[in-house]
């Protein structure tokens, strides 16, 4: 074998630095799921009465559908009764009221994971919403957002503080029964982050929303809402990790988002959750549903993920293009290596007038990794003058890996214009010597070529998180050249 | 600087160089002149390290270390570079990035500390005016969608910027109209000095009307059939390589 070939194939070893535990005291509700535990989330989250009906609608829905067997992803069967539904670090008396008051813990955790929870630290101008496990620990620059009508806080919170608006757009976007994983999260979701802009707001910093899975059997269940009103600009990013572990964890959210008349939101994520290891056991089954609807005309979502961790991704961030001249766009970037699968891509729905939507998706497959691309392109016969573009790129390390593309579009109206390539190469090994003839060692020259292939998608994050996405995939990329 | 010896090489178990004797020192600009399939580009790849390029005997060696015991980029690390014939392209890599992350490479390797971004940028355009390089250029990725012009004259600012101890020029003129020929020509030219050597691969003389030799090597059947100064290779623009076919071909050392 030719010694980059070694070296692609050392790429498949992994090294994961988020893997730690925190030791705090947590509350855990025993492993199961009925009735009466979504009945305790409720009461623990002291939630209105038709919240807790909603859940419960969600639930006997949810025993009636199949767990979904159409995605390129292999699994043994779920047990949804060995899992915890709630998990939260124990308060002492009521719970933080400010910041100061988190306990030291906790604050270490977030310090280790480079999220600082203090303000006025290191990602200036970022305001950060920390969950853990099943709840919101802490949200920065608060007070500061709520000057300008900004409403950024724990979806918890937002329940109790904003009723009107929760139950106004509370599955609006994904109905309950939506699909197996979205009903699963609709009976038992526990938090997550909660975004309202005001009419003609443009949101001064980066909302940020920090996912952080602890507890051992647990699943994570969080639930999103971004609403921007008329005329609002919002800029909000996700990251996640959690700790290390043989056994595999459930991760099933729902994102929902709203954007009225000219309004604009880009949500952006960094997902790296723990992958499994070298062998795949363990590691994170991301299940996914993110959707954001275009309700207003000229109103644009764009969604770009970086999605690096989990034993399997299955998840298609998606824009429903209802408002005349509403704009949707998904840029992708999703690598996996040694045996983790990533199934993942997005749905445009065409419906308004002159309604445009952009596809670019870079797979990049590594070790024994599997990805493959789904999406759909739906053109709907109310959607004149419909215009997409798709492009999707896979690159493949080594030859145990695979690159897999399943484009659907369905064209109802005869003015739509639908183009879609798509491309699936190999790091070549002409590229890896004129790298190294000019000095560039061969682990530094696959990072540099495999982040020159994710460039058309790390340009539409915002800046310091470009950096950080980079750098995520250098160090998922290092291998251990001797 | 770089002393070749007895080389032998296969591609592919086929035996492409049959014992290659070469010396070249500091300050001198050697041709390897051949037809096609001798062994020149060959010769240039097994120089810089390519994979699949296997030496069966012989040695190279560079400022007097064993050149065939580094991988590529030591090689480079250590002042070898090569001039593509067919340079690659790299997309959404920017140009300019491409090249300090190569210059970083080289200084890292050296003990140095990364290159200051105000230093660079400097060096960066002085060597741009010596290709005649357009600034558009530094945030186009490599070589993509360049044409062949282009992507050669990347090749000499690369080695501008770079500035190797010894340089080998794999066909640099192929591809090229006489303009092109003329600013990559005096790119090289402005980088001869008493302390670089080039080796200067093509197929045509008209190449060395620009680039002067000191001395022309001709290369047939994976051997120096015959050396001489820059007037051997007037002599085979005019006769062309026929005569060398049937030679047996006997190895010549440069002076």
């Amino acid at each position: 074998m030719t010694d980059s070939a070694q070296t692609l194939e050392r790429l498949a070893a992994s090294d994961y630095q988020y893997g730690f535990v925190t030791d705090i005291e947590q509350e855990t509700v025993a492993p199961g799921l009925n009735e009466d535990v979504i009945r305790l989330i409720s009461t623990k989250k002291q939630e209105p009465d038709w919240l807790l009906e909603w859940r419960l609608t969600a639930f006997r829905n949810w025993l009636t559908q199949q767990q979904p067997q159409w995605a390129r992803i292999h699994y043994p069967p779920i047990d949804y009764q060995a899992i915890s539904y709630y998990a939260a670090p124990k308060q002492k008396g009521e719970g933080p009221k400010s910041l100061d008051e988190i306990d030291p813990e906790l604050r270490r955790t977030y310090e280790k994971l480079g999220i600082p929870l203090a303000e006025q630290a290191i990602l200036a101008g970022v305001a950060v919403d920390a969950v853990f496990d099943s709840v919101s620990v802490a949200t920065s620059y608060k007070g500061k957002l709520a000057e300008l009508g900004i409403v950024f806080c724990s979806f918890s919170e937002a329940v109790r503080e904003h009723p009107e608006l929760v139950r106004k757009y509370l599955g609006s976007v994904v109905p309950y029964r939506d699909n197996y994983y979205a009903t699963l999260n609709s009976a038992v979701f526990s938090d997550g982050s909660f975004v309202y802009i005001p009419p003609g707001v443009r949101c001064p910093m980066e909302l940020s929303t920090y996912f952080r899975i602890n507890a051992s059997n647990t699943g994570q269940f969080e639930r999103t809402l971004i609403i921007a009103d008329e005329g609002a600009y919002v800029s909000y990013l996700e990251g996640c990790t959690a700790p290390q572990r043989d056994e595999n964890q459930l991760h099933a959210a729902v994102v929902e988002l709203i954007a009225l008349d000219n309004a604009t939101i880009k949500y952006s994520t960094v997902q790296n959750w723990y992958p499994g290891d070298a062998q795949g056991r363990g590691g994170i089954y991301n299940f996914v549903t993110k959707r954001g609807l275009c309700k207003g005309r000229d109103s644009k979502i764009s969604w770009t993920q970086v999605e690096t961790g989990s034993a399997i991704t299955w998840k298609y961030p998606s824009c429903i293009l209802r408002g005349e001249n509403s704009v949707g766009e998904f840029y992708s970037v999703a690598i996996t290596r040694d045996y983790q699968q990533a199934d993942t891509g997005t749905k445009m729905i065409h419906i308004g007038k002159n309604t445009r939507s952009t596809i670019v998706s870079k797979g990049i497959s590594a070790g024994h990794g599997q990805n493959a691309y789904r999406g759909l392109v739906k053109i709907m016969p109310t959607a004149e003058n419909a215009r997409n573009h798709s492009q999707c790129d896979s690159l493949l390390i080594g030859d145990q890996c695979g690159a897999h593309t399943f484009p659907y579009i369905e064209v109802q109206n005869p003015t739509a214009q639908v183009a879609h390539e798509a491309s699936t190469s190999k790091i070549s090994e002409d590229q890896l010597f004129y790298c190294r003839q000019r000095g560039i060692g061969t682990e530094d020259a696959v990072s540099l070529i495999v982040n020159g292939f994710c460039k058309e998608v790390f340009k539409e994050l915002p800046m310091e998180f470009a950096v950080e996405a980079q750098k995520l995939i250098e160090l998922k990329l290092e291998g251990s050249v001797g | 600087m770089l002393e070749i010896r007895n080389l032998h090489a296969t591609v592919e178990g086929r035996e492409i160089l049959n014992g290659i004797d070469l010396i070249i020192r500091p300050g001198e600009t050697h041709a390897i002149m051949g037809p096609n399939g001798s062994g020149k580009s060959t010769l240039a790849n097994v120089i810089a390290g390519r994979e699949g390029y296997v030496v069966t005997a012989g040695e190279i060696r560079f400022e007097g270390k064993n050149l065939l015991e580094m991988d590529p980029e030591t090689r480079a690390c250590e002042g070898l570079f090569l001039a593509f014939q067919y340079p690659v392209e790299i997309p959404g890599v920017a140009n300019l990035y491409f090249l300090k992350a190569a210059v970083n490479a080289v200084r890292k390797y050296r003990g140095e500390s990364s290159v200051d971004a105000m230093d660079f940028w400097d060096l960066i355009h002085e060597r741009m005016d010596l290709v005649k390089m357009d600034e558009s250029m530094l945030k186009r990725s490599v070589n993509e969608g360049f044409s062949g012009g282009e992507k050669k004259r990347n090749e000499v600012f690369q080695m501008a910027v770079l500035q190797p101890r010894f340089a080998v020029m794999d066909e640099t003129d192929s591809g090229l109209d006489i303009d092109a020929l003329k600013v990559v020509a005096d790119g090289v030219n402005a980088l001869r000095s008493p302390e670089r050597g080039f080796l200067v691969i093509t197929h045509y003389q008209r190449l060395l009307d620009y680039i002067v030799p000191d001395h022309v090597h001709v290369l047939v059947n994976g051997r120096i059939a015959r050396s001489g100064g820059k007037e051997l290779a007037l002599e085979l623009e005019q006769q062309g390589y026929a005569l060398y076919n049937e030679e047996p071909g006997r190895a010549r050392r440069a002076a």
